[in-house]
């Protein structure tokens, strides 16, 4: 968008349009800052607001909890492994789809993105019974790979993005400079492709880190971070360890996606261009 | 020495490249010399870009051979031929600085890099342009692009160097000192150079040889002098340079001759009515139906009385835009010596 | 000069040379995994889910009955399931609507009257939330709508106790209290789902030039009739992306159905429910049919109208 020398706007937007815009934005902004709000009370029992004082020991309390500790280590070693499944099985799908015209390559998009568009539910259901059709039996693994297939298409989205955005002549100039094609993947492609695949991988981790439902089909007795604080949801035990470790959770997912954010919108120029 | 005993850089045998349906090289036969500049001339799609890229090794001949310096190379990966390509986007790596950027084949061949760095001195010192090796081409200007896209194919001291409409995001003045410039390079370094252009005053300007390409099929090849003066058919005749096409009635009336015929707007004289001329010289009657007042030359378009129409290109050396301005409506003669009406080949396409 | 010296003509060379010269091997290399994967675990788990929705549970023994039959699909459609479906259902067009009238001006303002650094504000306003995670969000309308909450505790503030008091009275949209109640439950989706519509009405309305609108009032278009007839129906698109994902979420979601609700089920709990503690999965797997069934015709349906170029 050129600075607005003109303004289309500039006769601003009638008052009310305004006002519910604004509503809507603290209507959803609202409840996480109460979120952030409740890890300071000292009552523990219950929700009741105002808060009747505040205090700093649940974080301390929150520390010292093991059940927290464990769902915590479950929910990082998850995330990675399939973060790094996605990041391989994403990447090679978008070097597919990317410069060749085949057959099924509008059904690879759809199929894709259908771990994600259908329900939790029916990905959870559909994999558990895959799983005990199988005979497999839950596991850690069973929960990577759960996740793995929904995370695909976040780096695979990245991708092949990012590889449209980068010139092709920059290959054709790399093998014709003498470099044959994994040289070029390694100097070239991948410098270019970097911050997209990272973006990418911190999309799927964060993803990973939240999930509930489908972790909720495929961990049979294990507990990951989400399906602690289901379990705290349902029922209540300490209400503010809870909040806290929200609020922890919170940081965890936002920061990479805030940082992916950052890194797929730095790099918008295209490369090589000659003009 | 007789083209027969000169030595072939580039040789296509009958190679075709289709794409689905659509040949956008159909059997072509081509020797281009060592040490030549060559340009491949037409408008888009005329099969240009294809013959290039074929020479690079970026598409595979469908048919027919491809021999570079003798060896059949149709089947070679453009890293395994000694050629190299300048980028009509440059292509230039954003993530490297212009050293690397030059330093590149270099490093991917395995020099030290103190070696590198020197061979990309002296690439950079050829293109006149030492003092950027630091920066990143986004800092650069189009011109200095181009000529460091120009350093990196050359640092290689390929025996065959193709340009891809390597002027083409220029403007004007810039591309007519770069054309000088390309053209002494040439010269200097001795290797031959395939050239794609669809400028044909840039063709005329460089070329030591040149090829007219339409459909995926040559339709001449010779020196830009033979081409301009000589050519074979009426699309040649049009897409280099301007020609009136005169053909059927009105050269019978004018010519005395059947067939196709034409004559360049340029040796056309503008003369008042009923002026006199040489002898020998073709004569045509008429009214100014539009003239375009261009700078340094004028066009003017005549309508012939009997029909039909010519149109003369003059330099404006005594007349100014007023007087030209004047003479729309104003009855002329044309006049043309006989033999700047030239005949084309019977049954080429128009 | 003669050619340079010559690379090592190492295995990966010759491999490189080989891959280049046979595309469809390179194709067939590249899609191998992930579609082993994606295909094979993926597409065979949900074949798998379709295969059992054709077996019947046996009443007696508790047994899966091998037999492919439409006895399960006709257990499906009994008034008491039927409810569930229907519940939803509504839920899920309640929830849409609602989303896509407080999403609208978001979105809208966001897109055409927000610059610089208000439209980053407006931008992180709406990410902020949607990146925070599910649970998170969802735990903070417990603790909103719990009896001793922020939500009573305003309506207090404003007087509105009484009011509240009679709408939870009322016989469908009410409860016990807010927190289990389906008004709670609805404001409780729409929260949640609101980026997902705001976000794509926000792209699609970007995505019309401004010399679209420009042009509108040179030929003598009065804002409100530009709105109309020029913004309203490209933004429509992104209206339908949005209410792709507000409906199916709504659709599938079974726990805040269960944190936030009474005992009548709603099609995410059935299947929960159905599948486990009752052991019955053929009826589980129809009943995940629905949502899947419901949501490709929607999706079929946007397609022709291209909503999914703004998702």
């Amino acid at each position: 968008m050129r600075s607005s020398a003109r303004s289309s706007s500039g006769r601003g937007a009638p008052g009310t349009l305004w006002a519910a815009a604004v509503f809507g934005l603290l209507f959803l902004n609202a409840p996480v800052a109460l979120i952030i709000l409740f890890a300071f009370t000292t009552d523990a029992a219950s929700f009741r607001f105002p808060p009747p004082d505040y205090t700093l020991q649940w974080f301390g309390v929150a520390w010292g909890r093991e059940d927290v500790w464990a769902a915590l280590g479950l929910s990082l070693r998850v995330a990675s492994g399939a973060t790094a499944m996605a990041l391989v099985l994403g990447s090679l799908l978008a070097a597919a789809v990317f410069r060749t015209r085949f057959f099924g390559r509008e059904a690879i998009s759809f199929l894709v993105i259908l771990p994600l568009a259908l329900p939790g539910i029916v990905t959870g259901i559909a994999l558990r019974s895959g799983l005990n059709l199988a005979g497999i039996e839950f596991s850690t693994l069973t929960i990577v790979a759960g996740h793995a297939t929904f995370c695909i298409v976040v780096v695979y989205n990245n991708v092949l993005a990012r590889l449209r955005r980068t010139a092709w002549s920059q290959v054709e100039a790399s093998m014709d400079l003498g470099a044959d094609m994994f040289q070029t993947l390694r100097y070239v492609v991948l410098p270019n492709v970097a911050t997209a695949l990272l973006a990418g991988g911190m999309l799927a981790f964060a993803l990973s880190f939240d999930e509930v439902i489908v972790t909720t089909f495929t961990a049979g007795q294990k507990q990951t971070l989400p399906i602690w604080m289901l379990s705290e949801v349902m029922r209540p035990r300490q209400r503010p360890v809870t909040n806290v470790v929200a609020v922890f959770v919170m940081a965890v997912t936002f920061a990479p996606i805030l940082l992916a954010q950052r890194l797929t919108r730095d790099t918008e120029t295209v490369a090589g261009s000659g003009k | 020495m007789s083209p027969e005993a000169r030595p072939v850089a580039v040789r296509f045998d009958g190679v075709s490249r289709r794409f689905g349906d659509v040949p956008a090289v159909n059997a072509v036969t081509l020797d281009i010399f060592d040490g030549e500049l060559f340009t491949l001339l037409g408008p888009s799609g005329s099969g240009k870009t294809t013959c290039l890229r074929l020479i690079a090794g970026f598409e595979r001949p469908d048919g027919g051979r491809l021999f570079i310096h003798g060896v059949d190379s149709g089947g070679r990966p453009p890293y395994e031929r000694d050629v190299n390509t300048v980028f009509q986007d440059y292509a230039l790596f954003p993530h490297m600085t212009v050293e690397e950027n030059v330093a590149y084949g270099p490093m991917i061949r395995g020099v030290p890099r103190a070696e590198r760095r020197k061979l990309a001195a002296e690439a950079l010192e050829l293109v006149q342009l030492p003092e950027l090796a630091a920066r990143r081409p986004a800092q650069l200007s189009g011109g200095q692009r181009q000529r460091v896209a120009l350093a990196r194919a050359l640092v290689n001291r390929p025996r065959v160097l193709l340009l891809d409409e390597p002027l083409g995001a220029l403007d004007l003045k810039l591309r007519q000192q770069m054309q000088v410039e390309l053209k002494a390079l040439q010269r200097k370094v001795g290797i031959t150079f395939v050239y794609v252009t669809h400028d044909q005053e840039e063709a005329l300007h460089l070329s030591d040889r040149m090829a007219v390409m339409r459909g995926g099929v040559i339709e001449q090849v010779g020196a830009p002098g033979e081409v301009y003066e000589e050519p074979r058919t009426a699309f040649v005749a049009g897409f280099v340079g301007a020609s009136n096409l005169i053909s059927g009635e009105l050269a019978q009336r004018l010519l005395g001759t059947a067939g196709e015929l034409i004559i360049r707007p340029e040796k056309i004289s503008v003369l008042p009515a009923g002026a006199a001329v040489a002898d020998g010289a073709c004569v045509a009657d008429g009214r100014v139906a539009e003239v375009a007042y261009l700078g340094a030359l004028s066009r003017v378009k005549v309508d012939l009385e009997g029909g039909g129409a010519l149109t003369a290109v003059v330099q404006n050396v005594e007349a100014g835009h007023r007087d030209v301005a004047k003479m729309q409506g104003q009855p002329v003669r044309l006049s043309w010596r006989r033999e700047h009406a030239r005949a084309l080949e019977p049954g080429a396409p128009s | 000069m003669s050619a340079p010296p010559s690379p090592r003509p190492g295995w990966t060379r010759r491999l490189s040379t080989f891959l280049i010269a046979h595309p469809r091997v390179t194709l067939a290399l590249l899609l191998a995994p992930p579609m082993a994967w994606l295909g094979a675990v993926y597409l065979g788990s949900l074949g798998a889910l379709l295969a059992q929705s054709f077996f019947t549970l046996d009443d007696y023994t508790g047994q899966v009955v091998r037999e492919v039959s439409l006895a399960t699909y006709g257990k499906l459609f009994t008034a008491a399931h039927m409810d569930i479906v229907l519940r939803t259902v509504a839920m899920a067009a309640a929830v849409t609507l609602a989303s896509v009238t407080l999403g609208f001006p978001v979105a809208y303002l966001a897109a055409r009257h927000a610059r610089g650094r208000m439209k980053a504000l407006f931008y992180l306003g709406v990410l902020l939330p949607l990146w925070s995670s599910y649970l998170v969000r969802l735990y903070a309308w417990r603790l909103i709508l719990a009896r001793e909450g922020v939500a009573t505790w305003f309506i207090e503030r404003v007087g509105l106790l009484g009011a509240l008091e009679s709408v939870l009275e009322l016989p469908v949209v009410g409860g016990p209290s807010l927190s289990a109640s389906y008004l709670g439950m609805f404001l409780v989706f729409v929260y949640m789902w609101l980026p997902y519509m705001v976000l794509p009405i926000q792209a699609a309305l970007e995505r019309v030039p401004p010399s679209l609108t420009e042009a509108s009032s040179d030929l003598g278009a009065r804002p409100r009739s530009t709105f109309r007839h020029v913004l309203l129906p490209l933004s429509l698109p992104g209206v339908v992306a949005g209410s792709i994902f507000t409906f199916s979420l709504t659709l599938g979601d079974y726990i805040i159905p269960g944190v936030i609700g009474q005992s009548s089920l709603f099609i995410g709990q059935a299947v929960l429910v159905q599948q486990g503690t009752a052991g019955n999965i053929p009826l589980a797997a129809a009943f995940s049919m629905v949502p899947i069934v419901i949501m490709a015709a929607y999706l079929s349906a946007a397609r022709r109208m291209g909503a999914f170029d703004a998702l």
